[in-house]
């Protein structure tokens, strides 16, 4: 790692050194019941024991698939769906007030509905993050459509390419910046709905190990939960940065 | 001489909610094999939408647009359009810009051609050191030279430029109109360049159209008397200032009317 990397990593971490201080400092300050705040060393081990004898991985891998899957199938669907309503404007007078209306749902308000019809398999939990992935996607997809330019699309007609090559060679590169953006949206909200899909009757997943830990009051184990869901969102979006940056190098990002 | 284009009694008019709006009002003209055509008249007059509609971009609303003799249908890569916007390609190098067209099924170049191609325009353009580089490294000047490159390389019989070199500043401007005589030298093609450049028209073009204030008439055309190939020296000549005081004479009258046109702006609201 070169000095400015070092520089960026060190700036990177300093807000996660504070927020552990403040979190001892909550804790000893004598304000709060000390045995409703377990310590971050304790929250640490309670990570260790739970990797090695209860099996976090299982759960963390159990929740990343079901967010995976979900966030993929929403995206496929949020896509195509998102592109025809940016680009031809009847579409989305059409279908914009209804997609609104789904938009502004919170997933867990369906859940009862979703048991009823899904059941309470791997199913009903896809359908829960599917849902949420293709709204959050869909909207992105739209905006970012409808305000390409069409300079881009007149230059490729006077060169003297059809339609097919107007939309492989201008439309799709053009595209591609709002799916990734999509995608990113997406993930953050699935991993926001996990929790209240991984309500429905689920085995393990870091939502299922979060409800059970609650019934008991274990609240070491929910920081543990939850501290997993962040950690992993933030990797799943380190990843998608980076493709974006190689996908995109062509964009003229602002960088102070 | 052959004719390329041909304005034949060309009307636009919009519908708009206040009523018709008339652009573009019996236009005649004709522009010939290997013509410089300059296209000068106050902004906004509607000489944007003359080159948009022999582009393909808009039809009229009656006359006829012809092209080779036949009405224009729609944009085409036998007439090349260089915009004011550039519209070079962001995602794409300067190479792959300059290939683009290359590319497409409707110019039938083999991929073995197509690097030589490029490489001729990247060195006549001056763009050989950033063949690799992407738009967003490249200056105005040459985000312009780029869209021109692009734009040769398919080889149009006809070249469209609207306002191309507006919004460069003057040094950069007037190299890219001397890089512009240069090309055309070598390349040989017809143009129709719209400005509102008095200098720029006279300097460039073998004809220039004087158009009226909106709708768009043809209030003179007028033949340049200087021949090819030619350098910053006419401009010096006294018939070049002569010319330059009528044309710019003709123009301010237009301009004149076409403010007068305008409804008084209350600054009270």
């Amino acid at each position: 790692m070169d000095g400015a990397g070092v520089r960026r990593f060190g700036l990177g971490l300093i807000p996660w050194v504070g927020a552990i201080l403040l979190w001892y400092a909550v804790r000893w300050s004598g304000f709060v019941n000390t045995s409703l705040i377990p310590a971050p060393h304790q929250v640490a081990a309670k990570f260790v024991e739970l990797l090695t004898k209860e099996g976090l991985l299982i759960d963390i891998f159990a929740s990343t698939r079901r967010v995976f899957f979900g966030v993929s199938l929403g995206i496929l669907v949020a896509v195509p769906v998102g592109f025809l309503l940016g680009w031809y404007r009847p579409a989305r007078t059409f279908a914009d007030p209804m997609i609104n209306f789904f938009r502004a749902l919170p997933p867990i308000a369906l859940i009862p509905l979703v048991i009823v019809y899904f059941g309470v398999d791997e199913l009903a939990k896809l359908v829960i993050l599917f849902y949420a992935s293709f709204f959050s996607g869909v909207i992105v997809m739209y905006e970012g459509v409808s305000q390409i330019t069409p300079l881009y699309i007149r230059v490729a007609q006077t060169l003297g390419a059809n339609q097919t090559e107007i939309f492989r060679k201008v439309i799709i590169p053009l595209t591609v910046p709002h799916i990734l953006t999509a995608l990113r949206v997406a993930l953050g909200v699935a991993w926001a709905t996990l929790v209240a899909s991984e309500l429905i009757a689920a085995q393990r997943g870091l939502g299922a190990m979060i409800q059970n830990a609650s019934t008991y009051f274990l609240l070491d184990v929910i920081y543990v939960g939850i501290i997993c869901i962040g950690l992993i969102a933030l990797i799943m979006d380190m990843i998608l940065r980076k493709i974006t940056a190689r996908l995109l190098v062509w964009q003229d990002r602002a960088i102070a | 001489m052959t004719t390329r284009a041909q304005f034949d009694k060309v009307s636009l008019a919009f519908e708009t909610p206040k009523g018709r709006l008339n652009v573009v009002e019996d236009v005649s003209y004709d522009i010939n094999d290997g013509d410089f055509i300059a296209v000068i008249g106050p902004s906004g007059c509607g000489k944007t939408t003359m080159m948009s509609m022999l582009a393909g971009f808009q039809k009229p609303t009656t006359g006829s647009v012809l092209f080779d003799g036949q009405p224009v249908a729609g944009p085409g890569p036998e007439r090349g359009v260089i915009f004011q916007e550039y519209g070079v390609f962001p995602w794409l190098t300067v190479k792959q810009n300059i290939a683009f067209g290359l590319t497409l099924r409707a110019n039938h170049v083999a991929a073995g051609e197509r690097d030589l191609i490029c490489d001729h325009y990247l060195g006549l353009m001056g763009l050989s050191d950033f063949a690799n580089s992407y738009p967003k490294h490249l200056s105005g000047g040459m985000r312009q030279r780029l869209a021109i490159a692009r734009a040769y390389a398919v080889k149009p019989q006809f070249l469209l430029m609207d306002e191309p070199f507006g919004a460069l500043d003057a040094q950069t401007r007037s190299n890219m109109q001397n890089l512009l005589l240069k090309v055309l030298q070598t390349e040989g093609k017809t143009v129709m360049l719209i400005t509102h450049s008095v200098e720029e028209a006279i300097y460039l073009a073998s004809r220039i159209v004087v158009v009226t204030a909106r709708p768009a008439r043809i209030r003179q055309i007028i033949d340049v008397p200087f021949a090819y190939p030619r350098d910053e020296s006419i401009q010096e000549r006294p018939e070049f200032g002569e010319l330059r005081s009528y044309i710019k004479h003709l123009v301010m009258d237009e301009y004149r009317a076409q403010q007068a046109q305008m409804r008084p702006v209350s600054f009270s609201e």
